[in-house]
C-alpha cells in the first residue's frame, strides 16, 4: 500500500491536471488557505466514505471469519470474552480457513469460477473491441448515438435484463421458436442453464464495461501513427497488430480487470442462467449464508475470494501508475 | 515574361525580406533551379478535384514537380494544401483527375504501394517504439535482411545527428530531434519523393530558421525530391526551388521564389509572397514599349517601360515592392512615377529602416532604405514632407 507522503503527492498531480495547480503568485493568503482547505475536503470525502461503508464491513467480515459457529443470535461466537479473575480471552478460530482448504467444494469452485470469468473476459475483449474501435473511428455525431446504446441498457435494472434471457434463451423461448418454425430443429435445443446460458449472460452484462475503457483508449490514439504506418508501406492487418494495438494496451487492461474481477464473484448470473452443476464461489458464498446459515465459514469464503481478487487489482494499479508516470513525461 | 537580367541574382539576394533570401545558401540554388529545369517530371498532378460534401478543398489543379526539386505548396490556412499532399500520400482519394508519379497512374494505389513517404506535421512517431525501431519501421515491412536494417537505419542516425539517442523513445526527446527523427524515418526507405506537411511548424522561430537550412542541405545530399507544405512565405523562399502559390483549393501561380517576388502574376500574389505597395489605376496607354496608367491615389501618372496590351481603359493594379522606391527631400521634375507625402512612421530594423509615407491622395506607402553608412544623421524624420519616386522598371502591373 501506498504511503501517506506518497497518496499526498499523487492528489496534487491530480489536482494539477484537473486545472488546479498553484494558482500562480497573485492568490492572497487567505485565498490559498481556502484552497487547501478545499482540496482537504475534497480528498478527504471519499476517503471518508471508503472507510465508513467498505472498511468497516469488511472488518466485521473479517472478524466473523475468525469466529466459530453456534445456534443462537448472532450466529457465532465472540472474539473476546471476560472471563472470571480478570481473564481478556481472544479466540481466533482459523478452523474457517482451513476448512477452506480441506473441502474440495470450495477449491473448485474458485478455480471454476476463476476459469468462468477469464473465459468470459477473452470473449468480451473479441467482442467488445471490434466494437469499441468501429465507434471511435465513427463520425462525432453517430459516435454519440453509438456511446448512448452502450450505456443505454444500464437503464434497465440488471436482474430484469437477466430474467430477460431467460425468455429469450428457455425451451419454449424466442430462440427455439423462432428455429423451430423456420424448421430447422425439430426438438428445442438445450440453451438455459447450460455454460452456453451462463457466458452469453455473463459477456452480455460486462460487455459495456469492456467497450468503454477500450473505446477511450482508441478513441485518443492519433490516427496519424496509422497513417504514418501505412505510409511505411504497412499493410491494415500488419497496422493493426504493431500499431493499434500495443497502444490500446491500457484499454485492453482496463476493460479486462473491470469484466474479470466482477466476473470472479458473480453470483445472479449464474444462479439464474447457469446449470444446476454450475459452480462457482458466490454461489457457494449465498449458500453457505443462507441455506447453511454457517456465518463463519461464509465469512472466510468472501475473506478468501477478496484476497484472490485483490493480487489482480493491485498489479493493475500498478500498470496504470506506471501508465500515468510515462504519461506525465511527455 | 520580361527580362530577367534587369535585376540579376546579387539585387533580390540584398532587397528581399530580411533573413529570407540572405540566408540561402550561396551558390548552389540557382544553378539547381536551371539544372531541374529539364529533368524529368516526377509528380504529375492532372486536372485533380477534391470535394468534401458540397465543400471544394481542392479545384482543378495541375501541378507538375520535377526529380530532384525542393517544391513548396504556400498558401494560407484552409487553401487545400494538406489535402492536396493527402492526395499524393495516397490518403485521400482525388474526386477527379489523375496522379501519376514516376510516370505511373497512382490515383488509386493505396498508401503502402506508393514510393512516396510522408513526414507528418505532428511527426506521428511511434511512442512504444525506440528512435531506431522508428526509423526501421518502414525496412522491416520491406523484409529487408537485418544487417542491411541495420546499417541503413545507422546511416539514417548519422544524416540528422541522433546517433546517441536510438535506444530512446520519442517522449525523451526535444522538439527538435523528433522533427529529426521523422523525418530520417521518412527518408529511410530511399522514397521517390518526400511530402512533408509544414515539418517545421512545431519548432521556435530560431531553430526552424536553422533548420530550413539544415533540411535543404539534407535535401541535397540525398537527392530526394522533396514537397513542402508550409503557409509561410519566407520558409518557402529560403528552402524551394520553385513554389506553388494556392488560394481556396486553386493554384495561383507556380515559379521559382524570384519571379513571384518580381513577376507576381496577381494581385494575391503580389501581396501574399512579400510586401507590397498596391494601387488601382485606369489604362491610359498601352504600346509596345510602354504603358501609362493613371491611379486616383496618385498625383502623377504611372508610366511602365513595357507594354501588356490589354484592353483600352482596363482597371489594372500596380504593385510597387518597398525597396524598389525611393524617398527623398527634393522634388523630382520627372513628369511621372512619383508623388509627395508626409512621413508618419519610421522602422528602423538596423539593417534597413521603413517609412510609413502618407500621400497626399491619401494612401500609405511603404518604403525601405538600406542604412549603408553607420554614423550618418537620418536625413529624413517624422512629419518631413517627402517626395516617394520609382524607376519605370520597377513596376509591376497587374489585371486582376
Ligand atoms: N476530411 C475532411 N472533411 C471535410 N472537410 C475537410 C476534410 N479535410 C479537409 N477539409 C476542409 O478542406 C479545406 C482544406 O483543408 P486543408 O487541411 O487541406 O487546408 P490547409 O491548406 O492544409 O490548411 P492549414 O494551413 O490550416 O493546415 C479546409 O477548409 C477543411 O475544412
Ligand atoms: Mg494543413
Amino acid at each position: 500500500m501506498t504511503t501517506g507522503s506518497d497518496t499526498r503527492a499523487r492528489a496534487e498531480r491530480l489536482w494539477a491536471r484537473a486545472g488546479g495547480g498553484d494558482g500562480g503568485p497573485r492568490l492572497t493568503r487567505l485565498q490559498r488557505l481556502a484552497a487547501r482547505f478545499g482540496r482537504g475536503a475534497v480528498i478527504g470525502v471519499p476517503y471518508l466514505w471508503l472507510l465508513l461503508f467498505f472498511l468497516l464491513p469488511f472488518l466485521i467480515v473479517l472478524k466473523i471469519s475468525f469466529a466459530e459457529f453456534r445456534i443462537g443470535v448472532p450466529p457465532y461466537t465472540p472474539l473476546l470474552e471476560w472471563l472470571e479473575g480478570g481473564y481478556l480471552q481472544i479466540r481466533l478460530a482459523l478452523g474457517n480457513y482451513l476448512f477452506l482448504g480441506q473441502d474440495p467444494l470450495y477449491i473448485s469452485a474458485y478455480l471454476s469460477s476463476l476459469k468462468v470469468a477469464a473465459v468470459s473476459t477473452l470473449i468480451a475483449l473479441f467482442i467488445g473491441y471490434p466494437m469499441a474501435y468501429a465507434i471511435a473511428r465513427a463520425s462525432p455525431s453517430w459516435r454519440a448515438v453509438f456511446l448512448l446504446l452502450v450505456i443505454l441498457p444500464f437503464w434497465t435494472s440488471f436482474l430484469i435484463r437477466v430474467y430477460a434471457w431467460i425468455g429469450i434463451l428457455k425451451n419454449n423461448g424466442l430462440i427455439n421458436n423462432a428455429l423451430m418454425a423456420l424448421g430447422l430443429i425439430d426438438d428445442p435445443l438445450p440453451l438455459l442453464n447450460t455454460e452456453i446460458s451462463l457466458y452469453v449472460g455473463i459477456v452480455y452484462s460486462y460487455l459495456p464495461f469492456m467497450v468503454l475503457p477500450l473505446y477511450a483508449t482508441l478513441e485518443k490514439m492519433d490516427v496519424s501513427l496509422i497513417e504514418a504506418a501505412a505510409d511505411l508501406g504497412c499493410r491494415p492487418l500488419r497496422v493493426f497488430l504493431t500499431v493499434t494495438l500495443p497502444l490500446s494496451m491500457p484499454g485492453i487492461v482496463a476493460g479486462s480487470m473491470l469484466v474479470f474481477i466482477p466476473a470472479v464473484g458473480e453470483f445472479v448470473i449464474p444462479d439464474l442462467l447457469g446449470g444446476a452443476d454450475t459452480l462457482m464461489i458466490g454461489k457457494v458464498l449465498w449458500s453457505e449464508f443462507f441455506t447453511n446459515r454457517d456465518w463463519p465459514v461464509a465469512s472466510a469464503v468472501a475473506i478468501a475470494m477478496l484476497v484472490l481478487l485483490v493480487i489482480p487489482i493491485v498489479i493493475f494499479q500498478h500498470y496504470q501508475q506506471r501508465q500515468a508516470e510515462r504519461a506525465e513525461e511527455t | 515574361m520580361p527580362d530577367h537580367t534587369v535585376w540579376g541574382q546579387c539585387d533580390m539576394m540584398e532587397t528581399v525580406a530580411p533573413g529570407a533570401a540572405a540566408a540561402r545558401p550561396e551558390g548552389s540554388r540557382p544553378g539547381a533551379v536551371l539544372r531541374r529545369a529539364e529533368a524529368r517530371p516526377i509528380i504529375e498532378i492532372d486536372d485533380v478535384v477534391k470535394t468534401f460534401g458540397a465543400f471544394v478543398a481542392v479545384d482543378h489543379v495541375s501541378l507538375t514537380i520535377r526529380e530532384g526539386e525542393l517544391f513548396a505548396l504556400l498558401g494560407g490556412s484552409g487553401c487545400g494544401k494538406t489535402t492536396l499532399l493527402r492526395m499524393l500520400a495516397g490518403f485521400e482519394r482525388p474526386t477527379a483527375g489523375r496522379i501519376l508519379i514516376g510516370g505511373q497512374d497512382m490515383t488509386d494505389t493505396a498508401p503502402y504501394d506508393r514510393p512516396v513517404n510522408m513526414m507528418f506535421q505532428s511527426y506521428a512517431l511511434f511512442p512504444h517504439m525506440t528512435v531506431e525501431a522508428n526509423v526501421a519501421f518502414g525496412l522491416r515491412q520491406d523484409r529487408m535482411p537485418r544487417a542491411a536494417i541495420r546499417e541503413r537505419v545507422r546511416e539514417m542516425l548519422d544524416l540528422v545527428e541522433l546517433t546517441p539517442f536510438a535506444k530512446r523513445k520519442p517522449h525523451h526527446l526535444s522538439g527538435g530531434q523528433r522533427q529529426r527523427v521523422a523525418l530520417a524515418r521518412s527518408l529511410a526507405k530511399h522514397p521517390k519523393v518526400l511530402l512533408l506537411d509544414e515539418p517545421l511548424a512545431a519548432l521556435d522561430k530560431k531553430l526552424r530558421e536553422r533548420t530550413q537550412l539544415e533540411l535543404v542541405g539534407i535535401q541535397e545530399r540525398v537527392g530526394t525530391t522533396f514537397v513542402v507544405v508550409t503557409h509561410d512565405q519566407e520558409e518557402a523562399m529560403t528552402m524551394a526551388d520553385r513554389v506553388a502559390i494556392m488560394d481556396s483549393g486553386r493554384i495561383i501561380q507556380v515559379d521559382t521564389p524570384h519571379a513571384l517576388y518580381e513577376y507576381p502574376n496577381t494581385r494575391f500574389v503580389a501581396e501574399f509572397f512579400g510586401t507590397v505597395n498596391l494601387f488601382e489605376g485606369q489604362l491610359v496607354e498601352d504600346e509596345p514599349d510602354h504603358l501609362l496608367i493613371r491611379c486616383d491615389a496618385l498625383a502623377n501618372p504611372v508610366y511602365v517601360g513595357h507594354g501588356i496590351s490589354a484592353r483600352e481603359h482596363a482597371t489594372v493594379w500596380i504593385a510597387l515592392r518597398p525597396e524598389k522606391l525611393a524617398v527623398s527631400t527634393t522634388r523630382p521634375d520627372a513628369p511621372h512615377n512619383w508623388d509627395r507625402g508626409i512621413v508618419e512612421d519610421i522602422v528602423y530594423l538596423g539593417g534597413i529602416s521603413t517609412y510609413h509615407v502618407r500621400l497626399d491622395g491619401g494612401a500609405l506607402a511603404r518604403v525601405t532604405t538600406q542604412n549603408l553608412e553607420r554614423m550618418s544623421a537620418p536625413e529624413i524624420t517624422w512629419d518631413d514632407v517627402v517626395y516617394v519616386s520609382w524607376r519605370p522598371d520597377n513596376v509591376v502591373v497587374v489585371t486582376s
